[in-house]
């Protein structure tokens, strides 16, 4: 096949992919005309049902609750893959090579950005039900601080936090603490996930029952999960540069 | 708004097309990133912020950690079996 050829299947491809494509989007509804009954639905009700004024996570933690929890334990299993591959069959004690040292100013502005990023990620994750946000990006913007203490301090100090056994016993926890959540209300004889803590009042932290429970423990095992991930990672890189370096 | 939202689709489709052609690997990752903020900036306007913070935590900062330490693993790994063929 020369390249003759195969310029005229493309173009035969591209011309009756266009064609299909144009015939997929001519009859789309207009900009803001949205027309997903659920979705309206949910949001009409999603204040008044649940004191939750995000209806985003009213959907994600309690409307559609099963599917997140499956999707959570997706994210488990993944850190747990990881981890099982990474593994470092025989754990000595780690050679950090000599710390190179950054400049005081990056160390200190790390130092600042740590704390705001440790602030809002706490925010985004207790604040899921009343504005956007919840505990998976409230989790990551918390797990990715941590990346921060290894650009202002070093590795080891890195290490002492991440690799800390409450971080593996916060995942498990977290992820667990969904299902029991979800579990309670079948002592009840309510069906699973059944929205069974007091509702509060609409617009405080702690209102909406079981979505800010549920936000926050996902945000405690994603925070753990993403910990364990990053150290799994950075561990084996610079085991490797270590013993390179002393060869 | 019109012009910007226009704009706006215009130059998520050109930095697409930015990662596409990007060849090397570490630049690639960074134009990955890139392209995972101008997405929520995208969703943002489009009014779905939360589609946006998922977008920022997983497309702008956890892949491309995620791929970069990947690529690194992989490079020591790489320099050490070269190492190993020189000493042999």
């Amino acid at each position: 096949m020369n390249s003759r050829w195969r310029t005229r299947i493309f173009f035969a491809a591209a011309i009756g992919f266009a064609w299909i494509y144009f015939l997929g989007v001519k009859n789309l509804p207009p900009w803001g005309d949205y027309r997903g009954i659920y979705g309206q639905m949910i949001s009409a009700v999603s204040v008044h049902e649940r004191h939750a004024t995000d209806a985003v996570n009213a959907i994600d933690y309690d409307y559609r609750g099963f599917d997140t929890l499956g999707e959570e334990f997706i994210l488990f299993a993944s850190v747990l893959g990881a981890m099982l591959l990474l593994r470092r069959p025989e754990r000595p004690e780690t050679t950090t090579p000599p710390e190179k040292g950054l400049s005081d100013a990056v160390k200190v502005s790390a130092a600042v950005a740590f704390s705001v990023l440790v602030i809002f990620g706490i925010y985004i994750s207790t604040h899921g039900q009343l504005t956007p946000g919840g505990g998976f990006q409230g989790g990551v913007i918390l797990a990715s601080a941590s990346m921060l203490i290894y650009i202002a301090e070093n590795f080891s100090v890195f290490k002492r936090i991440t690799s800390h056994p409450a971080v593996e016993v916060l995942e498990a926890l977290g992820a667990g603490f969904y299902a029991v959540i979800g579990l309670v209300p079948l002592v009840l004889a309510e069906p699973f996930l059944t929205n069974w803590l007091p509702l509060g009042t609409t617009g405080n932290v702690f209102s909406s029952g079981t979505i800010a429970a549920i936000s926050a423990s996902v945000g405690i095992e994603v925070t753990a999960g993403f910990l364990l991930l990053g150290y799994t990672y950075l561990e084996d890189i610079i085991a490797k540069t270590g013993e390179e370096q002393n060869e | 708004m019109m012009w910007f939202r226009i704009l706006l689709l215009l130059l998520v489709a050109v930095s697409a097309l930015g990662v596409v052609l990007t060849r090397s690997v570490t630049s690639q990752i960074l134009a990955l990133s890139f392209y995972g903020l101008l997405l929520a900036v995208m969703f943002l306007v489009f009014q779905a912020p939360d589609v946006a913070l998922s977008q920022i935590t997983v497309g702008a900062v956890a892949l491309p950690l995620m791929v970069m330490l990947a690529q690194a693993k992989m490079k020591n790994r790489g320099t050490k079996r070269r190492n190993e063929r020189n000493h042999s």
